[in-house]
């Protein structure tokens, strides 16, 4: 088991480094003069473009720009943006604000889903079932975007129960709107998921040899019906994880949250690479850790599945 | 009942109440298309100690009328009319707290397919505690192992602690009978409880279950669809078709003197009873029991003398992961040498893990042999090149167990069959058109087959289909992978019959791979029985049925279910 962890941790390393390559490469290949862009209508002098330039590197070829960048990167030295600000202050300004809000968006997905989803298979073909399918279709068919606006203005603004934008101020109570909306849409996937994967268990013959054995209804569902339908389920929302902290760019931008979406979108809008790698790198960790999560959990559900050497 | 005299009756004999009284029972289920009777005035009765076995083919509401008496008809099913008497007590619509209390307690279950009635997430000790706890029984591990142990799974207290992934199929059954007997119910529903296993572990698993419930006291209801073993291990037998008990009786005299014309058909085609390879008929139409001529067998053949295929020193060794690169070797099929000659029936014979499909693969050359040679038709086909094994795969065709798998659902019946036509260039159109419908015919299927997928076709017609397009490239010998292992006993009989009616008419050579012997008796000539990837004794059929050489040959002889009955050839 520690060997497949270990071997797994191992794999994070090709993984990063495809990954940042490939983003840092994008970012190089953008049309346009990112220190140019900076000045705007008032171009500097040519001797402050140059000094500029040398200072981030931007006048070496691609290779040696990635490898001084890796270079930094292992002495943990990540540099500054073009605003002088260092980047691992950002980083550690942005990244715990994002985390609450993939936190509290991934317990609403999970805890409501499954729990829905539960009593949905439990009730096939109920008013229960019928209403939170249909519900949950519409979900999936809004865009995020459009949930977002109309649930800010309805709560946010008529109804007053929640502050309608975040600010500087983040607290877990004024997350709770955005979590709601970036989570709505995996909260559907997860509902119907979990309703699927009941409603086959409860059909499967060992449910119904566990009710020949005597047991109650609830101890054959909560035993034999819960634990094998959140395989599929635990699946789903690790993948949904790297949905979440990709997602929170509009979700951020509507409720004005101050997180990794944010800062992502403008470092790109800039053209900032080592913000934007750093940033990505740091989300590629997330990703890979969350799957290796997923798949630790999975082998704790299912015991058919053993991670050997 | 209310009369006092009534009453004392019953609490002096209660050995003369029936523990199980099954009346009128009727059960229907709602479908899409509205209500479906699946039982009728079903009747049966069980006296406690008492062993009864319902026989009938899929479908026939034997299982409908188990589940029913223990209150687990599926959701859309329900008791339309009649009466489950449980020691007097009505319990065909009795409330969901009542039978949780039944359950386990009073009426234990032994499901039928031990792959899939555990759950796999669940240690096997957890499943059988669970139902210890459930049923107000002290459930520590020593009373788990205990229970383990009684129906004779070595080494219990260990093995409680196994997932069901790590058990072996008769393993798994020994679990679940052991959890169905945990609290000592007084009666036992077993569905088919041996129906997915070996010959000799179910021999086992029977014989250790009779044991266990005669030394309980439990009555037994058995559901099973072989009459050979609810004859062997049953006071009485309850033939049920389609929904109605046909015919109910001790079952020597029952299947003696059958009365009912389907239990006439199912004594007569049931496998484990039939003792003579099936005479091909002379004429057409004549019905499945009239082919099962007792007497000369074999010799009433033509010979032939040519080896088709000639199987020399076959072994295969399978690399084995064991972590770290390294690997361990298994040999599948060891030094196996055999030759099958033109026109004749050669089967192979095993348990799960003899090695018998492994021989079927590389016969069709779908795996590598790892040594040894297979010459067909005087040629070693391992020295084909991809053209000669293309025309290879013309001369030799699979039919395959599951009808259910092996047909494509998205192609109709027509594509189906023509598809390996087409794949070989032959003919246009029109003459392919012409052969499937020749096709169809051989097979007895209506040409307007065709036009129909295979989840419109029963198991029987998709297993025709499947001939069929074994048989559109004009075949010199055909593989028969446990071809009929998943077919009810009558539709088992219908597509034997078939076989061997192509056989002489077409001249065909078939390896035949089956588990069953009783099937073995009725199609082959020649036969190979393996074990653990060695041939043990090969032989003519008769040879090895009448006089077995091999202690291995002999324990599969006999365990086949209603071996030891001895029935009136008139019958047989």
């Amino acid at each position: 088991m520690i060997q497949f962890i270990l071997r797994r941790l191992l794999q994070v390393i090709p993984v990063f480094l495809g990954t940042t390559l490939l983003v840092y490469f994008m970012v190089f290949a953008l049309p346009g003069d990112p220190i140019r862009a900076l000045f705007g209508d008032r171009p500097p002098s040519e001797a402050v473009i140059a000094q500029l330039r040398q200072q981030y590197n931007l006048d070496e070829p691609f290779w040696v720009q990635y490898g001084l960048f890796l270079k930094n990167l292992f002495t943990f030295n990540l540099g500054v943006d073009f605003t002088g600000q260092p980047i691992a202050d950002t980083l550690a300004r942005v990244f715990p604000v994002t985390a609450m809000l993939a936190i509290e968006a991934l317990i609403i997905q999970g805890v409501f889903g499954i729990a829905f989803g539960l009593v949905a298979g439990l009730r096939k073909g109920g008013i229960f079932d019928s209403s939170v399918l249909v519900l949950s279709l519409v979900v999936i068919a809004i865009p995020t975007f459009v949930l977002g606006f109309a649930l800010q203005l309805l709560i946010g603004v008529q109804l007053g129960w929640a502050k309608p934008t975040v600010g500087s101020n983040v607290t877990w109570g004024s997350l709770i709107l955005p979590a709601v909306v970036l989570g709505m849409v995996s909260f559907a996937y997860v509902l119907r998921l979990t309703r699927a994967s009941v409603i086959e268990n409860m059909n499967a013959d060992y449910v119904r040899t566990a009710t020949a054995k005597g047991l109650a209804r609830r101890q054959v569902v909560t035993t034999h019906v819960l634990r094998n339908s959140l395989i599929p389920v635990i699946t789903y929302l690790g993948a949904s994880l790297g949905a979440l902290m990709g997602g929170a760019i509009v979700t951020e931008a509507i409720f004005n949250v101050p997180g990794v979406g944010q800062k992502l979108y403008q470092a790109i809008l800039r053209s900032e690479g080592p913000t934007v790698v750093a940033i990505v790198s740091v989300l590629v960790l997330v990703f890979v850790l969350a799957n290796l999560l997923v798949d630790l959990l999975y082998a704790w559900l299912d015991p058919r599945i053993r991670y050997e050497n | 009942m209310a009369t006092s005299d009534v009453t004392i009756h019953e609490t002096g004999t209660t050995a003369d109440r029936p523990l199980l009284e099954i009346r009128d029972l009727a059960i229907s289920f709602t479908t899409g298309s509205g209500e479906v009777q699946a039982v009728r005035n079903a009747h049966l009765t069980i006296m406690p100690g008492e062993t009864v076995a319902i026989v009938g083919e899929s479908g026939s509401g034997k299982s409908t009328t188990a589940l029913a008496a223990i209150g687990l008809l599926p959701g859309n099913g329900r008791v339309a009319g009649g009466q489950i008497l449980l020691d007097g007590e009505d319990i065909s619509h009795a409330s969901e707290k009542r039978m949780i209390e039944l359950r386990g307690n009073i009426i234990g279950m032994v499901p039928q397919d031990p792959m899939s009635n555990l759950n796999p997430v669940w240690k096997i000790g957890d499943q059988v505690k669970e139902t210890l706890k459930a049923n107000g029984r002290p459930s520590g591990p020593d009373d788990v192992a205990k229970v383990l142990a009684q129906a004779g799974l070595p080494d219990a207290a260990r093995r409680a602690k196994q997932y069901p992934h790590e058990f072996s199929g008769g393993m798994r059954q020994r679990a679940l009978i052991a959890i169905g007997l945990s609290c000592q119910p007084r009666l036992l529903i077993a569905d088919e409880p041996t129906s997915a296993l070996d010959v000799t572990v179910q021999r086992q698993i029977l014989d250790h279950l009779e044991k266990m419930t005669s030394e309980l006291g439990t009555s037994v209801l058995l559901i099973t669809h072989d009459l050979g073993l609810a004859a062997e291990r049953a006071d009485k037998v309850v033939v049920m078709y389609r929904g109605n008990v046909v015919e109910a009786g001790p079952s020597l005299e029952l299947l003696q003197n059958p009365q009912h014309p389907y239990t006439q058909r199912l004594v007569a085609s049931a496998p484990s009873l039939a003792s003579r390879r099936i005479q091909v008929a002379k004429e057409h139409g004549v019905a499945s029991n009239e082919l099962l001529v007792p007497g000369e067998g074999v010799a009433a053949k033509p010979v032939m003398t040519e080896d088709v295929l000639q199987i020399q020193n076959l072994s295969k060794v399978f690399k084995l992961r064991a972590g770290f690169g390294k690997s361990t070797d298994f040999t599948a099929v060891d030094d196996v040498s055999f030759n099958v000659k033109r026109g004749t029936t050669t089967a192979i014979v095993g348990e799960s893990g003899s090695g018998k499909s492994t021989v079927a693969q590389m016969v069709l050359n779908l795996l590598e042999p790892t040594s040894g040679k297979i010459i067909f038709d005087g040629v070693d086909t391992s020295a084909l090149k991809p053209k000669e094994i293309f025309a290879f795969r013309r001369r030799v065709q699979p039919i395959f167990q599951d009808p259910y798998g092996s047909l494509d659902p998205m192609y109709n019946i027509y594509r189906t069959i023509e598809e390996p036509l087409r794949v070989h260039k032959i003919g246009d159109k029109a003459s392919r058109e012409k052969k499937v419908r020749e096709l169809l015919d051989q097979v007895s299927l209506p040409q307007s087959t065709m036009q129909r997928y295979p989840n419109e076709l029963s198991g029987g017609q998709r297993q025709r289909v499947a001939i069929a397009r074994a048989l559109a490239l004009d075949p010199e010998v055909i593989i028969c992978d446990e071809a009929v292992s998943a077919l009810d006993v009558l539709v088992q009989a219908q597509v034997l019959n078939l076989l061997a009616e192509l056989q002489s008419r077409l001249g065909l050579t078939y390896l035949f791979i089956t588990h069953d012997l009783a099937v073995v008796r009725q199609i082959a000539d020649h036969v190979c029985v393996m074990e653990k990837g060695k041939l043990v004794e090969t032989g003519s059929t008769d040879e090895v049925f009448e006089a077995p050489q091999k202690d291995y040959t002999k324990a599969l002889l006999n365990a086949i279910p209603g071996a030891r009955l001895m029935l009136p050839p008139e019958v047989a």
